[in-house]
């Protein structure tokens, strides 16, 4: 008995962002659901970064600490060190800027991200610390600092958006928009962007996602309809979308909790490596493009997962 | 459901009695379309005309019962692709795989026995345990589901494809309803004698979507789950999408739940592609590891997959100890919306702060929602804060209320006698608030 495939016949696609100063790295461009191969293109892989602070960080679990031993004070061999973990680009945390920490100026910010800039060879994304008020100011001198890298700048808000947008257009960088778990909100800010002029295909959307156990389902469904927007022609829905999974994923108390403590939980290694990949690999099926990520296993496991889902599954 | 008022008219007996309460047959037929009578209130309805009904208004994936009484599992009955156009029915069951070689199974299924786990204060455990003919020995097969099933709390499943084998297994097995795995083009009139025999349900596996299709049509058999045959996680992905596609267009042979393995080599990779599974349609999916640290982040996926998106999960609302508390430790107020608490807790945590943390019953709605719908208000806070009682573990009257809510600062202070901080809008400012404000 033979069975006729069912085809979606998808009008349009995911506008595709470039990255880099080589314009090295691609994301979005897809014509179909995520994988589904045999209804449309899946053009490019989706992009893994591992973070950097330009603050050593203090409340890692040791796990985490591990693979940078050494370099955790030092943004510059940190992120060399993220490329050889095999990560596509670099996630700069400017996490001295803020106010509770070294309050540190937009100049001093802008030399670490120039210098972190000049030691590798892959695109940057450049993260902000949190505070709307605070990253305006720093994305602004870190967004002309790095002039013609075509870094992706974030996070923009419904309260800062003008500025970085502002930087983003002189200096030629993308932005990530961050809008809280709202499909709404998020269109409303892209169409706020645009109305700036910065093309489309210089947006990624942040949908401030949850990790495993902490509301993934609601950024998982989120994704799904942006995705399915894009697909049907909602060109402020297309965007490639941008999870920030290691900072959510290690918030974790499954990754947390150390072996003694949850004994009926299994190795800590082990757990919390799977909540920070499961999280990523179940993204990447509603349709995310770009993985902030922390740990170097986490790289490398979704990338073989990811390089088995590109393979064609056409009929 | 699916059919028109018109359709169903044309199959009633058209007496218009009013036997069944309407005025018409015709008026009969609009309440049944609109679900608002069932055709069990027509007396006169012929049998044929109830059977072509009933199949047009059957379920796109049908409901399939595996094993018996409190082991009981039930799958199918999805009517969507996308959790958000409705809600995903019945979680996907967690198979954990026993091979009959294995040295000493009795200890792996009390392992099994050992996945539950409590999320949310509800316990969530996994399904099944899959006993599998890895030896190929009818004999040690039947031994080893005898065992299991003498030492499991789970219902079972029985992989084989010796129809012989799988006669002496059901000879133990077989009164308790095991899925039986199962049968293909090479042994199908064996296998579906056995099931029918034992009123077991049968997975059915087809070396493509096309072999399937006809196996499950040559069976004419109900309880089935389907398996395409893949194996790799990209072509498992196409084959379920297409299975629930199809299924939901009512293509008849699709109507049934799906079986996926996790048979990865790489044990990482293996629960990789379970999750896929899980998030992409799988009635039951396979595993090979009884690790605790494996199947936990799949056993919270699939709980967060199968989350009805119209009704939130709501945390207990009673007062929760983060830390370890002395008496001068700060008390956050917040609602119960699970999603709303733990963001809180996890912000509460990352900033090393001993806390209480309060959560008011909003029907397991957010902050905001809560305010606007009237459920968060001065007089519930209050009355929580008089009954939970936090007076008698903190040495102060003060609580932290969420910053989006600052507008119930004022009565709540009246009605309650406690001082009202307000605190940051969004839960990740409440360390720097802590530093800045809180015992300065």
């Amino acid at each position: 008995m033979a069975v006729t495939i069912a085809k979606e016949k998808w009008t349009s696609k995911v506008g595709e962002m470039v990255l880099g100063a080589d314009s090295s790295v691609k994301a979005g461009g897809e014509s179909t659901l995520p994988f589904l191969h045999f209804e449309g293109d899946v053009p490019n892989k989706v992009v893994l970064a591992l973070e950097v602070w330009d603050l050593e960080p203090v409340d890692w679990p040791e796990i985490l600490k591990a693979p940078f031993e050494g370099v955790l004070a030092d943004p510059v061999a940190w992120a060399k060190k993220n490329v050889e973990y095999g990560a596509d680009a670099v996630a700069l945390r400017l996490m001295s800027a803020h106010p509770d920490f070294k309050d540190a100026s937009p100049e001093d910010c802008a030399a670490t991200a120039k210098a972190v800039a000049e030691a590798v060879n892959v695109p940057l994304i450049i993260i902000g610390c949190g505070v709307e008020e605070k990253d305006a100011e720093v994305l602004e001198k870190v967004g002309e600092a790095l002039a013609g890298k075509n870094c992706l700048l974030g996070c923009a808000t419904e309260k800062n958006y003008k500025t970085i947008t502002a930087t983003a257009m002189v200096n030629g960088h993308s932005v990530v928009a961050s809008s809280p778990l709202d499909i709404n909100l998020a269109k409303q800010l892209n169409i706020l962007m645009t109305e700036m002029n910065l093309p489309t295909n210089r947006i990624a959307i942040d949908p401030l996602v949850g990790a495993l156990g902490y509301g993934i389902e609601y950024a998982y469904s989120i994704m799904e309809r942006a995705r399915m927007g894009a697909l049907m022609g909602d060109k402020m829905l297309a965007m490639p979308v941008i999870c920030f999974v290691g900072q959510e994923a290690w918030k974790a108390k499954e990754a947390k909790s150390p072996d003694d403590e949850s004994p009926e939980w299994g190795a800590q290694e082990r757990r919390a490596i799977l909540w920070e990949v499961l999280t990523t690999t179940t993204f990447a099926q509603a349709g995310g493009s770009i993985f902030v990520l922390r740990h170097p296993e986490t790289v490398k496991q979704v990338k073989v997962h990811v390089d088995k889902m590109m393979e064609s599954n056409a009929y | 459901m699916g059919l028109t008022g018109l359709e169903i008219f044309k199959q009633l007996p058209k007496t218009n009695c009013k036997d069944c309460g309407q005025p018409t047959c015709l008026a009969f037929a609009m309440q049944l379309a609109s679900g608002k009578a069932s055709l069990d209130q027509c007396p006169h309805v012929s049998d044929a005309a109830k059977e072509a009904l009933d199949s047009a208004s059957a379920p796109p994936v049908a409901l399939v019962t595996i094993g018996k009484g409190d082991k009981e599992l039930q799958l199918g009955n999805e009517t969507v692709l996308f959790r958000h156009d409705k809600r995903f029915e019945h979680p996907t069951g967690i198979a954990i795989k026993v091979n009959d070689t294995d040295d000493d199974i009795t200890a792996k299924v009390q392992a099994i026995n050992k996945l539950v786990f409590d999320r949310v204060g509800q316990i969530h455990k996994v399904n099944l345990v899959a006993v599998n003919n890895a030896s190929g020995d009818a004999a040690k097969f039947t031994e080893a589901v005898k065992t299991v099933q003498d030492s499991s709390d789970f219902a079972l499943v029985l992989i084989s494809e010796d129809a012989a084998a799988m006669e002496k297994a059901l000879e133990v097995a077989g009164a308790n309803a095991p899925l039986i795995c199962g049968a293909n083009a090479a042994n199908f009139d064996a296998m579906l004698a056995l099931a029918k025999k034992y009123d077991a349900p049968l997975v059915v596996k087809g070396a493509d979507l096309n072999e399937l299709a006809a196996l499950v049509e040559k069976a004419g058999y109900k309880k089935l789950i389907l398996d395409s045959g893949a194996r790799e996680v990209n072509n498992v992905l196409a084959d379920q999408t297409q299975i629930r596609r199809q299924a939901l267009k009512k293509f008849r042979p699709f109507g049934y739940p799906t079986i996926a393995f996790a048979d990865n080599e790489d044990p990482i990779q293996a629960i990789v592609d379970a999750g896929v599974y899980i998030a992409k349609y799988a009635g039951i999916v396979v595993l090979n590891t009884a690790d605790p640290a494996d199947v936990l982040p799949l056993i919270t996926l699939r709980l967060n997959i199968y989350t009805d998106p119209q009704k939130p999960i709501a945390v207990e609302s009673k007062l929760y100890e983060i830390g370890t508390p002395g008496p001068d430790a700060p008390v956050f107020v917040t609602t119960n919306f699970s999603l709303t608490y733990f963001c809180v807790q996890g912000d509460v945590e990352a900033g090393r702060i001993s806390a209480y943390i309060m959560p008011v019953d909003t029907d397991g709605i957010s902050v905001l929602t809560g305010w606007a719908a009237g459920k968060f208000t001065p007089e519930k806070i209050t009355e929580m804060l008089n009954s939970c009682g936090i007076a008698d573990k903190v040495n102060h009257k003060k609580m932290i209320i969420p910053g989006g809510v600052a507008v119930l600062s004022g009565k709540l202070q009246e009605l309650s006698g406690w001082e009202v901080l307000v605190g940051p809008r969004e839960s990740a400012g409440i360390p720097s608030f802590i530093k800045q404000r809180w015992g300065a």
